[in-house]
């Protein structure tokens, strides 16, 4: 077992800090535009702490979207969560930090834990305790800036678009398949133009998940994954 | 005030779904974690997810009038192509967003 020291796992995550504090402030921003006060954004980032959840949140909370809406979509999007436990379950110690562990598995957390291997209790809860630090930093940051900010923001909402392309580039290079995008786009597009600009990610998701589902049985075999 | 309390309501659902798709493989491993839909469902469901998410978030640009979306699409393929090139994430959206900032506040091919 490597040794606990804490300065090794401050190391370890500092690309994971050079990340999440400008991406913590675009976020604070962005949100700052939606008028709330900025100590909602620290509460999402300690309460939530999900960046694509949060970003895709501030689009649906500016469209005034329902709360089973956010929810779902939510889940739809944090779906991926749900693979990084399989290969912690083993690893992470039980006891009372177990639950926070969980908590924080983030994509970026994940990656520096099972890139670290096996390790000590404290280096798990340090590498993602700080991680944490560096997203609500960012997020309170970002909110203090927006609220009285005196720069030109106008276009600034691009980040989100950026955001997703560069993740759905990066999953569909990870499954090695770009039949899920080229999935995806045909349904949210027929989902835009059958139920309009308001209901088209709800409608798109489901659409999408029911032809993955389809294609599931008819072309993907089981094996494959 | 009620827009408060919608903030604080999504908030509160977003935590627990969040937590939950994270908490969910430690429930399950207590049972067969490894069937063939789930494995399939968690593979194929995020770049799927990333997708209608792009295509969702130009919802307001007003394609019908001139310029058409070109800012949109032309930061989109820089955005793509960039990250393609170099696979760093922070390089890709930086250079992506800050073009598409910059193309609004020229009025660069404005309609």
């Amino acid at each position: 077992m490597p040794p606990a020291h804490p300065l090794s796992a401050f190391r370890a995550t500092l690309p994971v800090m050079f990340g999440y504090i400008p991406l913590g402030i675009a976020f604070g921003v962005l949100f700052a535009q939606l008028g709330h006060p900025w100590y909602m954004a620290t509460a999402m980032g300690l309460a939530v702490y999900a960046g694509a959840a949060q970003f895709m949140a501030v689009g649906l909370l500016a469209a005034g979207a329902g709360i089973w809406e956010i929810g779902l979509a939510t889940l739809l999007l944090n779906a991926r969560h749900m693979f990084y436990g399989l290969s912690m379950a083993a690893r992470f110690p039980r006891g009372p930090s177990r639950a926070y562990l969980i908590f924080g598995l983030t994509d970026e957390t994940y990656s520096l834990l099972a890139a670290a291997g096996p390790a000590s209790p404290g280096f798990y809860l340090t590498v993602t305790a700080l991680n944490q630090v560096y997203w609500v930093l960012g997020c309170t940051v970002g909110a203090w800036l927006g609220a009285d900010t005196a720069l030109d923001l106008r276009g600034l909402d691009f980040v989100l678009t950026a955001l997703f392309v560069v993740l759905a580039i990066e999953q569909a290079l990870t499954v090695r398949d770009a039949r899920p995008v080229l999935l995806a786009a045909v349904c949210t597009l027929l989902a835009w133009a059958l139920a309009g600009a308001q209901h088209m990610l709800l409608v798109g998701l489901a659409l999408t998940t029911i032809s993955l589902l389809v294609v599931y049985r008819r072309q993907w075999p089981t094996n494959a994954i | 005030m009620a827009d408060q309390r919608y903030l604080i309501l999504a908030i509160a659902v977003m935590a627990l779904a969040t937590f939950a798709t994270r908490a969910l493989p430690f429930l399950l491993l207590r049972g067969d974690a490894r069937q063939p839909l789930v494995l399939y469902l968690g593979r194929y469901l995020p770049p799927a997810v990333m997708t209608a998410l792009v295509i969702y978030s130009l919802k307001d640009v007003p394609f019908a009038a001139a310029p058409h979306g070109a800012p949109q699409l032309l930061a989109i393929a820089v955005t793509a192509g960039l990250h393609l090139w170099k696979r760093n994430a922070l390089l890709s959206i930086g250079v992506g967003t800050g073009l598409f900032m910059w193309m609004t506040q020229s009025g660069f091919l404005a309609g």
